[in-house]
């Protein structure tokens, strides 16, 4: 089965962020889509620790333990960059300020249920950060993610059998088989890999889909 | 003559008691307060409420702190790290209580605590595992969830200059939670990397208004806080 490579959904992410957004990648697969904004666009990253206008990494040598992201990489701040403080970061966010942000996730549902913060595993250490926030902050919530799990189960659910990060909050989900849109009327699929059917595709994710 | 600076770290700690909740400023590395935790380390109380975003890295800073068993509680959103392994062995050996809220939520109760604000209705986190049990209403079609101020006796946080009114001027990303904080505790300590004369910060670029601040210690960045080639954040 041919899928698309992660630079392939980077990049296809990449030209879905129009000139002029605010965005803000998330830590993991996300991070990548860094590398695949169209040139000719100003966009300008969002970091939740404190920086708009977050620019690629240092060259070696230059890293300023006071300039860094929300994985705690060292990072730079462009010309036009802005610092601020916590709360005003995720008042941004919670107040509809960002046009986009994109997220990893453990399972999507088909009401656009986000889990990607705790697995539930018993013993675990509950962590959650600002993916709560970033689930329910920005205007258009994009999900990243495989459309399998290493055990060939689909990661679109009916509902979502890990703790939910928020509740119909996804607006599109982009895996390394498909594009598809969370609707009032159900996931629609936008773009498919090559060679693969939408009744192949249905079948494979276990939940009702359209063209 | 107002002057909040004091001499040391340990002199700008000393009254910190058992039992007390502590704020401590940073996101990671950025913006610790590292001298001040080592002065309270030195100074010996124990049975803190600890209020910061992680639950400290490597051995240092705030993981120095709960290795050396002065924390009885942490509230903060993120504890896991992948050098977070003294507070990992300390939660599972059922030796701290962690109250684990989401990052924006936890950064808007510290701000509702320094404005006066009661409580407050937030969308972040409802109907998840972090809303149980919690007050919720629809506001116009949308569900909050009800959230408390976060108040603390002390906090400690990191700035880059002050002047001897306590006005505070941060660097970069190190200013995360230090606003938020200085507004939010009784007594907010904070440890700078220069001094200046009143008068030399620039009131339009203020970030911290001195009336949040009750004392200042000068700690000149230390070597190995400057930029390294390689240097893990």
């Amino acid at each position: 089965m041919n899928r698309f490579t992660r630079e392939q959904m980077a990049a296809r992410v990449g030209r879905d962020i129009p000139n002029g957004a605010y965005v803000n990648l998330g830590i993991g697969l996300p991070t990548l889509v860094a590398n695949h904004l169209p040139r000719d666009r100003e966009i300008i990253l969002h970091t939740e620790n404190g920086l708009l206008g977050m620019g690629p990494a240092p060259e070696p040598g230059a890293e300023d333990p006071d300039l860094i992201n929300a994985g705690k990489q060292p990072v730079t701040a462009l010309a036009g960059a802005a610092f601020f403080h916590h709360a005003d970061s995720f008042g941004m966010m919670r107040g509809g300020h960002l046009d986009c942000c994109v997220l990893g996730a453990f399972q999507v549902s088909v009401g656009g249920d986000l889990a990607n913060w705790h697995t539930g595993t018993p013993g675990a250490i509950p962590a959650v950060g600002g993916a709560m926030d970033l689930a329910i902050g920005a205007k258009s919530v994009y999900v990243m993610m495989d459309h399998l799990t290493k055990k060939g189960e689909s990661k679109i659910v009916e509902r979502c059998t890990y703790p939910v990060t928020g509740l119909k909050c996804v607006n599109r989900i982009y895996t390394d088989l498909a594009v598809i849109d969370v609707t009032a009327k159900g996931l629609r699929v936008i773009d498919i890999v090559d060679g693969l059917s939408l009744a192949e595709l249905t079948r494979i994710s276990g939940v009702e889909l359209k063209d | 003559m107002i002057d909040k600076t004091v001499g040391t770290a340990a002199a700008a700690v000393a009254d910190i008691g058992d039992g007390a909740t502590v704020m401590i400023g940073g996101f990671g590395t950025a913006g610790m307060p590292s001298e001040l935790i080592d002065a309270l380390i030195d100074q010996g109380a124990r049975g803190l409420t600890i209020v910061n975003n992680n639950a400290g890295n490597g051995e240092v800073g705030l993981a120095a702190l709960l290795k050396a068993k002065r924390v009885r509680k942490i509230i903060c959103s993120f504890p896991r790290q992948t050098d977070s392994y003294v507070f990992d062995a300390l939660y599972h050996a059922g030796e701290i209580e962690l109250e684990l809220v989401p990052q924006g939520n936890l950064a808007e109760r510290i701000r509702a605590a320094g404005s006066g604000i009661g409580a407050f209705f937030t969308p972040t986190g409802y109907g998840t595992l972090l809303a149980e049990g919690k007050e919720t209403r629809e506001i116009n079609g949308r569900n909050y969830v009800l959230e408390y101020p976060i108040e603390a006796d002390f906090a400690l946080i990191k700035a880059q200059h002050a002047d001897r009114w306590g006005n505070l001027v941060y660097r970069k990303t190190a200013r995360n939670f230090g606003p938020i904080m200085a507004a939010a505790a009784k007594c907010t300590i904070v440890q700078v990397r220069e001094v200046v004369n009143l008068g030399d910060l620039d009131p339009e670029a203020v970030v911290t208004p001195g009336i949040y601040v009750r004392r200042v210690v000068e700690i000149p960045m230390a070597a190995k806080f400057v930029a390294q080639p390689g240097a893990a954040a």
